[in-house]
């Protein structure tokens, strides 16, 4: 694993480390709510992950020396999701590679110009990519984090973070370019 | 898509995280490129939609509410026997307060200057808050240097000075092995009338210091300070005066 020393795992810890938790960690529960919400999709699994990535995080949090709370929380967030995507939808995580990526596209602002029905097109648009390029636009472009946060949460190397993030702008592009009648054959 | 630039190098400068050559260079590439410009325009047109969008989700109340119950279930419980209970109000009281401000008093370890100490304040306080519990002060328990120093031998790759200063007012009390920061180190217990004090013993490459300003958290005050290849922190609840005079001791 990348980027953070998780450390070794603890059942109960005690009230100062409580404290500390509750200042560094507990401040992102929203960071993590989110990126689970858009790698999980649907409203009550996301909220079921999260909670036990946070009991998660604080069983490592020994292992927390300080740094980036919010980067440290998320990758376990992160890795949390994976685990239940696996074991509970492993189809979401085998479409990952298909070659429709090398294809040229033409976008213009004017052809992605989105108006009224803003938050649901781009949503649903944004689930249609795979998780692996949703959860790098969702760290960046809700989130705000650095390549550097997006590599150690997502344990790519930080010299492929900024081409992860093209392919990614090109196939949300893509989806929001597409016909709802395309769309809908995408998702069956 | 045709041009090189726009497969990424587009992407870093969207993002702001090319440096300032590759940034330029890439102003320059833009002047000349249609089809950056646009795909530029249309990056950044796609950005301020999702960040527009209230695409952003928000944990809901009872997730909160659910995710501190499960934190509640993980945490001890944090009164033990025979230490006074307003001693744990005065720790819950401090918590609170320190909770509101912020929970590091020292620089974290690796990043700051030669002040740091390689622990932080919270782990020294909670190794200082153990050490009360009953059977929990000394794994060594007596008045005689020659006893104490020689006790650790073989147990840390280091050997702690240990002196007794009962005829300055600090009786040595005894010897311990402890864990800071994830490494043994050793603690040197004296006491002042009825009040503990640990002095922190392990070993430093940093070049020596002063006695440093005190620090002070739940009622502990603390001292920390370098000399000769060793790094002190004394820590006790005794007047801060009282404190200092001991680290000065030490420190001679």
């Amino acid at each position: 694993m990348s980027g953070f020393d998780q450390g070794r795992s603890s059942d109960v810890l005690d009230v100062h480390e409580r404290a500390r938790f509750e200042q560094l960690v507990l401040p992102h529960l929203d960071a993590a709510f989110n990126l689970a919400r858009w790698l999980l999709k649907r409203r009550e699994d996301s909220e079921d992950v999260t909670q036990e990535a946070m009991l998660r995080a604080f069983r490592f949090f020994r292992g927390f020396h300080g740094g980036d709370g919010r980067a440290w929380l998320l990758q376990i967030v992160r890795n949390t999701c994976y685990t239940w995507l696996e074991k509970n939808r492993p189809g979401e995580l085998m479409t990952e590679f298909d070659e429709e990526l090398h294809l040229q596209l033409s976008v213009t602002p004017e052809s992605l110009a989105i108006s009224g029905d803003n938050r649901e097109r781009l949503g649903r648009a944004l689930e249609t990519l795979p998780p692996r390029f949703r959860e790098v636009l969702v760290l960046r472009e809700l989130e705000g984090c650095s390549y550097k946060e997006i590599a150690a949460i997502t344990a790519i190397p930080i010299g492929t973070v900024m081409s992860a993030l093209a392919r990614a702008r090109q196939r949300l592009q893509r989806a929001l370019t597409q016909t709802p009648a395309q769309e809908a054959s995408r998702e069956l | 898509m045709s041009c090189e630039y726009a497969r990424t190098t587009l992407h870093g400068y969207l993002d702001g995280e090319l440096d300032a050559a590759r940034s330029a260079e890439f102003e320059r590439h833009l002047e000349s490129c249609r089809e950056c410009a646009t795909a530029l325009a249309a990056e950044e047109s796609l950005r301020s939609s999702l960040q527009r969008s209230g695409l952003y989700e928000q944990a809901s109340v009872s997730l909160r509410k659910k995710t501190r119950t499960e934190l509640d279930g993980a945490t001890s419980s944090p009164v033990p026997r025979r230490i006074p209970a307003w001693r744990w109000l005065a720790v819950g009281a401090s918590i609170l307060v320190v909770a509101s401000v912020s929970w590091y008093v020292w620089p974290r370890p690796g990043t700051g200057g030669a002040a740091s100490a390689p622990f932080t304040a919270a782990e020294l306080i909670d190794a200082h808050v153990r050490s009360l519990q009953p059977g929990h002060l000394t794994d060594v328990a007596s008045t005689d240097q020659h006893t104490v120093k020689p006790w650790f031998d073989g147990k840390l790759d280091y050997a702690p000075p240990v002196k007794d200063y009962a005829d300055e007012g600090f009786p040595l009390v005894g010897g311990r092995l402890d864990v800071l920061a994830g490494r043994n180190v050793a603690a040197v217990v004296y006491a002042r009338r009825k009040h503990v004090i640990n002095v922190f013993v392990l070993p430093t490459k940093e070049p020596d210091t002063p006695i440093h300003p005190p620090g002070l958290r739940q009622g502990y005050q603390w001292l920390h300070w370098r000399r000769q290849g060793m790094e002190y922190c004394a820590v006790s609840d005794v007047s801060l005066s009282d404190l200092h005079e001991l680290a000065q001791l030490i420190y001679q």
